[in-house]
C-alpha cells in the first residue's frame, strides 16, 4: 500500500483465512493482509492438528510406531510405513526378502497414485473445477480396494512391518494391479483433457507462485516441488534405497517452478509410477515376506537417518536408539511442513485467488505438517 | 373454437376474447376486465416460476451428478428423488435466521428482496408463445437488462451488509464483474436488434419465422451473449462472486434459512431469463416445427441452453478476478463492437 494511501485513512484488511476454510486443506490458518485482494503480507499459523507425534513416538515400541506413522501424512500412509521401517532395519542389519521388497515398492507407487490423484481432484476444487474430482476419487477407490485386499484398511494401512511386510498378497491382487493400470494409463489422458490444458485453468496456474532453482534449493523444498522448479532430486534415485535402483524409470521435472509446472510434474509422476508397478509385478517371485526378526525388536546403540521419497518429497526419519525397546527420540521431517515455508515468501503480491492455486499446488497435508 | 394442435397463446387468446365478450355482455368496466386479465396471467405465471425454480435445482443437481459419476438425490419421493428440491426448501423455511451481530439489518433484510423481485420482473416480457406474454412493451429487452442490473445492487448490499470479509469481497467482486459483463451482454443482442429494427420481443421472434438468427452473421452474438451471460448469472467460469475455494460462499456466506433460498431461487430464474432471451432472440422463440405447440419449442430451445450452462459449470475451473475484467474489458467488449460493425455491413449489403 502506498504511503499516499495511508495517509488518506485507508487500512489494510487483515483476513483470516482459516482454520475453518474450504480450501485450507484441512486446519491451516493463514493471517493475511490484504489491499483490496491484494496480498501485502501472508502468515501461515499451523497447529491446529498437533498431535506430539514425536514425543508419544518415544513411549511406543518401534514396532507400534508404524501403526503411528500411517497419521502423518494419512492419505500415502504406505510410504510414511516405508521411513518408519527403513532406519530400525538399518540399525539392526536385517535383510529384508526380495519379496517383500518387491511389494513394498508396489504399494508405495501405488500410493503415490493414489495421493497424486487426491491432489490432482482437490486442485480441480481449488482453482474452481468440482468435476475433476469425482475422476480421481473413482480411479482411487480402485487403489484402496487393492490395499483393503491386502491389508484391510483403507486409509491407514500399517502394513509394513520392520523386515518385511505383515502379510503376503492375496490372489486376486496382482491380476488386479495389473487391470489398474491398464485402465489407468487412458485415464491421465483423459485428466488432461479435463483440466490440464484447459485455458482458464492453464490461465490461472501458469506464471503463478514461480520458485526459482536457487529459491526452491535454499528454502530445502523437495519432491515434485522442487523438480518442478527444474531441480532432478528424487532420493528413489540419488540416495537410492529398497530395490529402486532395479526399475527404468524418469523423474518428471519442470522449467518455470509455476503452479502449472508442479502440477504437470505429478500427473507426469503418475505415469512412472504405473511403470515401476509394472516392472515390480514383473519381478515378483515367491518366497518369504518377512526376515527372521526377533519378537522383542531392540535395535543396538546408535543413531540414523533414514528417508524416502514420499508423494510430497522427502520424508525423512531421524532415530536414536538407547537399545531399548522404545525409540530414544523419534524425529521427523515431514516434506508438507517443509515445503510449506516458502508459502509466506510466494502470497506476497499475489491476489486471493492465488493463495488456494498456491497453496493447493504445493500439496500439503495438515497430518503431516502438524504431526 | 378450440383445436387440439393449437397451442397454449391460442387458448389464452380464445380465453381473453371470450372473456372480453362476457364482460361486454354484463357490462363490467374495462379496468376490472384488464386488470383480472392480467391478474390470471401474473398468478400463472408465478406458478410457472415456482415450478421453474424446482425443475432447475433437480435439473442442476441430477447434470452434475451424471456429470461427475453420481445419481444425485435417488430417494427423497420415490422416484429419483424427484421431490428433493421440495424437502430443501422446508428444510430452508424451517432453519433458524440468523443475523450476523454487526449486520446492518435492514439492508441485510431487503437485499434477498432485492435480488428476486427484479427477476420476477424479467419474466413479464419473456414471450412464451404468440399472445402468451405478459407486455408485449416497445422497450421489451430492454426492461429485462435495466431489472436485471438491479442485481448487481442487491449482491453488493447483501456483501456489504453482513459485516464479514469475505461477503464484502464477494460483494465487490460481483459489482465489478456484473457491471462490466452487462455491457458486452447488452451489445451482443444490439446485433439482433439492429436487423430487426424492434426492441420488442414478439417483432423480433416474428423476424425469425424463416431463419433464426443463429444461422446468420448474428452467431457471433450469440456467443458473445452466452459468454457474458454466464457472466452475469455468476455461474462458472464466472462464479467469481461466490468462489467457494476461495470466499468460503462469498456475498452470501452470513445468509441462512429463506433468505439464502432467496439467493438461491433467483439465481436459477436468472439462468432461466438469460437462457429464455437467448431462445428468443438467437433461437427462434416460439417458432418450431408446425405440430409442436410454440411453448413447448420455446421451452424445449431454452432448457437447451440452460443444460448449456449447466455443462459449462460443471466442466470449467473458474477465473481470477482481474483476468475476468481482462477478458470481459480488453477481449469480450472490442469483439461486440466488432459484431455490431459486421452486421452494420451486413445489413447495408443484403437490404
Amino acid at each position: 500500500m502506498t504511503d499516499e494511501l495511508k495517509n488518506t485513512g485507508f487500512e489494510e484488511m487483515t483476513l483470516n483465512m482459516g482454520p475453518q476454510h474450504p480450501s485450507t486443506h484441512g486446519v491451516l490458518h493463514l493471517l493475511l493482509k490484504m489491499d483490496g485482494e491484494v496480498i501485502t503480507d501472508a502468515r501461515p499459523d499451523i497447529g491446529y492438528l498437533h498431535r506430539g507425534m514425536e514425543k508419544i513416538a518415544e513411549k511406543r515400541t518401534w514396532g507400534a510406531n508404524i501403526a503411528l506413522s500411517d497419521r502423518w501424512d494419512y492419505i500415502a500412509s504406505m510410504s510414511n510405513n516405508f521411513a518408519a521401517v527403513l532406519g530400525p532395519e538399518k540399525l539392526m542389519n536385517i535383510a529384508v526378502p526380495k519379496r517383500a521388497e518387491y511389494i513394498r515398492v508396489i504399494m508405495a507407487e501405488l500410493n503415490r497414485i493414489a495421493s497424486h490423484l487426491i491432489f490432482f481432484g482437490t486442485y480441480g476444487i481449488d482453482i474452481g473445477a468440482f468435476t475433476p474430482f469425482f475422476y480421481a476419487f473413482r480411479e482411487r477407490e480402485m487403489i484402496l480396494d487393492l490395499f483393503e485386499s491386502v491389508c484391510g484398511a483403507r486409509l491407514t494401512y500399517n502394513y509394513f512391518r520392520i523386515g518385511g511386510v505383515s502379510a503376503d498378497l492375496p490372489e486376486e491382487f496382482i491380476p488386479g494391479v495389473k487391470a489398474f493400470i491398464k485402465y489407468f494409463r487412458p485415464k491421465l489422458k483423459e485428466y488432461d483433457t479435463l483440466l490440464s490444458t484447459n485455458p482458464i485453468f492453464m490461465d490461472r496456474t501458469v506464471g503463478v507462485g514461480g520458485i526459482s532453482k536457487e529459491e526452491a534449493i535454499d528454502w530445502a523444498m523437495s519432491g515434485p516441488n522442487i523438480r518442478a522448479s527444474g531441480v532432478n532430486f528424487d532420493i528413489r534415485k540419488d540416495d537410492t534405497y529398497s530395490v529402486y535402483n532395479e526399475f527404468d524409470f524418469n523423474i518428471p521435472t519442470g522449467k518455470n517452478g509455476d503452479c502449472w509446472d508442479r502440477y504437470m510434474v505429478r500427473m507426469n509422476e503418475m505415469n512412472e509410477s504405473a511403470r515401476i508397478i509394472e516392472q515390480a509385478v514383473e519381478k515378483l517371485e515367491p518366497g518369504d515376506i518377512m526376515a527372521k526378526v526377533a519378537k522383542v525388536i531392540r535395535p543396538p546403540v546408535g543413531e540414523i537417518y533414514t528417508h524416502v521419497e514420499a508423494p510430497k518429497g522427502e520424508l525423512g526419519v531421524y532415530c536414536i536408539s538407547d537399545g531399548s525397546t522404545m525409540p530414544y527420540r523419534y524425529k521427523v521431517r515431514g516434506p508438507s511442513f517443509v515445503n510449506l515455508a516458502i508459502l509466506q515468501k510466494m502470497l506476497k503480491g499475489l491476489k486471493i485467488a492465488d493463495v488456494v492455486a498456491v497453496l493447493g499446488s504445493i500439496d500439503i497435508v495438515l497430518g503431516e505438517v502438524d504431526r | 373454437m378450440i383445436y387440439a394442435s393449437q397451442s397454449l397463446g391460442d387458448l389464452w387468446e380464445w380465453a381473453l376474447n371470450q372473456f372480453a365478450v362476457f364482460c361486454g355482455w354484463l357490462g363490467i368496466p374495462e379496468v376490472i376486465r384488464y386488470t383480472v386479465e392480467k391478474g390470471a396471467y401474473a398468478i400463472g405465471l408465478l406458478v410457472f416460476i415456482s415450478l421453474t425454480a424446482l425443475v432447475l435445482i433437480y435439473m442442476e443437481r441430477k447434470v452434475s451428478a451424471h456429470m461427475q459419476l453420481r445419481y444425485g438425490p435417488m430417494w427423497t419421493g420415490g422416484w429419483h428423488g424427484w421431490s428433493q428440491t421440495i424437502a430443501d426448501m422446508i428444510k430452508l423455511l424451517l432453519k433458524e435466521d440468523v443475523i450476523p451481530d454487526k449486520a446492518d439489518r435492514w439492508v441485510h433484510r431487503i437485499a434477498p428482496i432485492v435480488i428476486f423481485v427484479p427477476s420476477l420482473i424479467g419474466f413479464l416480457v419473456i414471450p412464451f408463445d404468440k399472445y402468451l406474454i405478459g407486455a408485449d412493451l416497445n422497450v421489451g429487452i430492454l426492461i429485462i437488462f435495466g431489472f436485471s442490473s438491479i442485481a448487481v445492487l442487491s449482491i453488493f448490499m447483501g456483501g456489504w451488509a453482513s459485516n464479514n470479509k469475505y461477503t464484502l469481497l464477494g460483494g465487490l467482486r460481483s459489482a465489478a464483474q456484473m457491471i462490466s459483463y452487462e455491457l458486452p451482454l447488452v451489445l451482443s443482442v444490439l446485433g439482433v436488434i439492429m436487423t430487426v429494427g424492434s426492441l420488442k420481443m414478439s417483432d423480433i421472434v416474428n423476424a425469425q419465422k424463416d431463419v433464426w438468427f443463429l444461422f446468420t452473421p448474428n452467431f457471433l452474438g450469440f456467443i458473445i451473449y452466452i459468454i457474458a451471460g454466464t457472466a452475469e448469472v455468476n455461474r462458472t467460469p464466472f462464479d467469481i462472486p461466490e468462489a467457494e475455494s476461495e470466499l468460503v460462499s462469498g456475498y452470501n456466506t452470513e445468509y441462512s434459512g429463506l433468505k439464502y433460498g432467496f439467493f438461491m431461487l433467483s439465481e436459477f430464474t436468472n439462468t432461466f431469463i438469460i437462457s429464455a432471451i437467448a431462445a428468443t432472440f438467437f433461437l427462434g422463440g416460439w417458432n418450431g416445427p408446425s405440430w409442436l405447440p410454440g411453448i413447448v419449442s420455446f421451452l424445449a430451445k431454452t432448457y437447451l441452453i440452460v443444460f448449456l450452462l449447466m455443462w459449462f459449470r460443471w466442466t470449467f475451473p473458474r477465473f481470477r478476478v482481474d483476468r475476468l475484467m481482462d477478458f470481459g474489458w480488453k477481449f469480450l467488449l472490442p469483439l461486440s463492437f466488432f459484431n455490431i460493425l459486421m452486421i452494420a455491413v451486413w445489413i447495408l449489403v443484403t437490404k
